[in-house]
């Protein structure tokens, strides 16, 4: 019925727009809620954090779709790109400016998506923060703001991790 | 300041090209320095210019920026080319994100290995003539303005030229049945910015050749 701009999910719609692809919504919601920085230097340290954090996302992501036969490899590098690449970067800003917030010293949309990424990654392998001291405090300290608190406990719109019937179920409506 | 900003990359489309685009179409002049063999991208990592190890990198305002939308992002609200209020900054960022898509597609091609070319390539053509150019053809046709957004020149009006030049090459008679498209194309690529882009000698890239393909392999994989 033309609700979907590109013949794709996601879409969103919000103050009379239906929006799709996941950037546009995301950065419409952050723009609006101040999320994003406060001028254009902050925001392209959190658009860089931010699209570094979607390509780790991604990994993460396709890993519950591939074949078998295709899991252990592609396991093996997001877990080393997690540890190596990315939580690196990360620990290391917040160890440099010592800071509660990755930019700026307040919330940003770079917060919230290395909370979700580290939650993910945790899933996969509960010990991977070992090394990381810094984004362990992160992740406590973040995780008791109250809205995010609210989303974290049983019973919120939070998904659960992707199971083997929701795959199926993807493969049968996007195939 | 800092002086014109600096794009590290190889001497190809790849990545970097739509952000040559969109500092060309704003009329902002840049230097290039070449990664040429792996070494160079190796010297780059180890110095710490590149937060996530990767290219493409541009120096611009003291900042060494990476990510292709982040360094986009940064030269659109700069220069203006994001629309004037958050809902139109909405609708270009669709329109953008779904040129992104499209040009991944056009972008991956070039370096698939043979055998997989041509299931590429109809997926590719398909996906152009039949999801991206009909929303764009239907987006000036219902508007009928010169640009995509809000009366004015945005990043959404230089990426959609980028993409309908590259789609050009593959198949020029795409563009038959979008005859507003074939107008936009007009239209944009006369605007002088863009108009001096499309020269020879001008910093835009040609299409990837083999010798290309050879060298980005031999740096990056």
């Amino acid at each position: 019925d033309g609700s979907l701009l590109f013949q794709q999910v996601p879409m969103v719609e919000i103050d009379g727009m239906k929006l799709v692809q996941t950037r546009a919504i995301m950065n419409y919601i952050a723009a609006k809620y101040n999320l994003c920085g406060k001028d254009l230097k902050e925001r392209a340290l959190i658009d860089m954090y931010v699209e570094g954090l979607f390509d780790l996302n991604e990994l993460l992501l396709k890993y519950e779709f591939l074949p078998a036969d295709q899991k252990v490899p592609h396991f093996a590098n997001m877990m080393d790109k997690a540890e190596n690449r990315y939580f690196p970067v990360f620990e290391k800003v917040l160890k440099d400016h010592g800071k509660d917030f990755l930019v700026g010293n307040q919330l940003s949309r770079a917060d919230v998506q290395l909370l979700e990424v580290i939650l993910m990654a945790e899933e996969y392998k509960p010990d991977i923060l070992a090394k990381f001291p810094l984004l362990q405090s992160f992740k406590a300290r973040i995780s008791a703001i109250p809205n995010i608190k609210k989303f974290l406990q049983p019973g919120s719109q939070r998904k659960p991790r992707t199971t083997e019937e929701d795959i199926a179920k993807a493969l049968k409506i996007f195939r | 300041m800092s002086g014109k900003p600096k794009l590290h990359y190889f001497n190809g489309r790849g990545r970097m090209e739509p952000i040559r685009w969109l500092l060309a179409a704003a009329g902002v002049e840049f230097d290039e320095c070449f990664i040429e063999k792996k070494e160079d991208l190796t010297k780059l990592q180890n110095d710490g210019s590149l937060l996530f190890q990767q290219v493409p990198m541009v120096e611009i305002d003291g900042m060494k920026l990476v990510q292709t939308r982040a360094i986009m992002n940064y030269i659109a609200a700069k220069y203006n080319l994001c629309g004037k209020d958050l809902k139109e900054r909405a609708l270009i960022d669709m329109y953008v994100e779904g040129l992104f898509d499209l040009n991944e597609l056009l972008m991956t091609y070039e370096i698939l290995p043979a055998d997989k070319k041509v299931q590429h390539f109809a997926n590719m053509m398909d996906k152009a003539e039949n999801r991206y150019f009909p929303v764009f053809e239907k987006v000036l046709k219902d508007h009928a303005k010169d640009f995509l957004v809000g009366n004015q020149l945005s990043r959404a009006d230089v990426q959609l030229l980028e993409v309908i030049l590259m789609a050009d090459e593959y198949k020029p008679d795409m563009f038959s049945k979008f005859p507003f498209l074939q107008s936009f194309k007009a239209r944009i690529s006369a605007m002088p910015n863009i108009k001096k882009f499309l020269q020879p000698g001008s910093q835009r890239k040609p299409p990837s050749d083999d010798e290309v393909v050879d060298k980005v392999m031999k740096i990056f994989y």
